[in-house]
């Protein structure tokens, strides 16, 4: 029922002490510290496997674009990333809730750990899409509804970790976090739809549910591929972020020196 | 195949600049970040070692 030995009990604890409040027992940070380790070296060959068969055919089996040529072929990391800055969001807010609503400390530990990679791949959207307007539309950047609401997700992402920084108290930050990461939840469906609601520069969704593609099946296939790199990166780089900060949160604990100084022992090892 | 050579490759049909410094900015900031990530784990565990010393 009750785990007799808590991993993360403090060492000057009485264990029976903290035992109960652990009823997620799924969730505590030695398990997934121990898990995201395991699984981070195979995100990263599925995430280069995924790429280069991505880019391979991006580059070399799909054709060039009868109306654009071959500037296109930003679209293979542009669309990915846009897709991705948004799913990361929406996960961050998702696991700052219920780490908020649930007080599991686990879960506050994920959004922040997600938080720097949204921010990245926002980033690149951004950076990609200037790189794309400039041959297609002529101008780097234009005021309109999908460019704005995408560069307010920039802000959101680095208002999220400026304030869960600049809190000392934790789990204080960590409820300030969850908040502005639900209330700023609100821009994700106004950039995918931003598109359809207002006039803009900006072309329509790319993969549409209701509608045959409007791509080469080539072109799809780099696209999805790139899609899944970058999901196979954000896992692994979010994974080692995550045990970075359980780390930093649970460095007076029991396992936490177990797991550090096996590893120092070993490499000290003649 | 889409190129004849490799400086057409390159080139891109005349998008070089817009294809490569949209590739090479994204390759680098994703190399970036994994390095920033593996920094901040390395410094976490020596900072639970060097947590335990203080204690005891």
């Amino acid at each position: 029922m009750i785990q007799s030995v808590d991993p993360g009990v403090r060492r000057d604890d009485k264990p029976n002490m903290t035992a109960s409040i652990r009823f997620f027992t799924f969730a505590a940070p030695s398990r997934f510290y121990a898990l995201a380790g395991a699984l981070i070296p195979w995100l990263w060959g599925l995430t280069l496997a995924l790429a280069a068969a991505g880019l391979y055919i991006g580059f070399f089996v799909a054709p060039t674009d009868a109306t654009q040529g071959d500037a296109y072929r930003i679209i293979f990391i542009h669309v990915p990333a846009a897709w991705m800055s948004m799913l990361l969001y929406l996960v961050m807010a998702g696991w700052a809730a219920l780490g908020w609503a649930f007080n599991t400390r686990l879960a506050s530990m994920v959004a922040r750990a997600i938080a720097p990679t949204g921010a990245l791949f926002t980033f690149i959207a951004l950076w990609t899409g200037s790189f794309w307007g400039k041959p297609t539309w002529g101008t780097w950047w234009v005021w309109d509804a999908r460019l704005t609401s995408e560069l307010i997700l920039l802000f959101l992402y680095l208002g999220f970790i400026a304030l869960v920084e600049a809190i000392d108290d934790q789990r204080r930050a960590d409820h300030a976090g969850a908040l502005l990461a639900v209330i700023g939840a609100v821009n994700i469906p106004i950039i995918y739809f931003s598109v359809r609601w207002w006039n803009t520069l900006h072309q329509g969704a790319t993969i549409s549910t209701t509608a045959a593609p409007k791509m080469a099946s080539t072109m799809l296939t780099a696209m999805l591929l790139m899609t899944f790199a970058f999901w196979a990166y954000s896992f692994a780089v979010v994974f080692t972020r995550a045990r970075a900060v359980v780390l930093e949160r649970e460095k007076h604990t029991e396992w936490a020196l177990d797991q550090c100084q096996g590893v120092s022992r070993a490499r000290s090892a003649p | 195949m889409t190129w004849n050579s490799a400086s057409e490759f390159f080139a891109m049909g005349g998008y070089g600049l817009y294809v490569w410094g949209s590739y090479l900015v994204t390759l680098v900031v994703m190399l970036i970040e994994p390095w920033l990530a593996r920094q901040r784990y390395g410094r976490a565990r020596s900072e639970v070692v060097s947590a335990s010393k203080q204690e005891n």
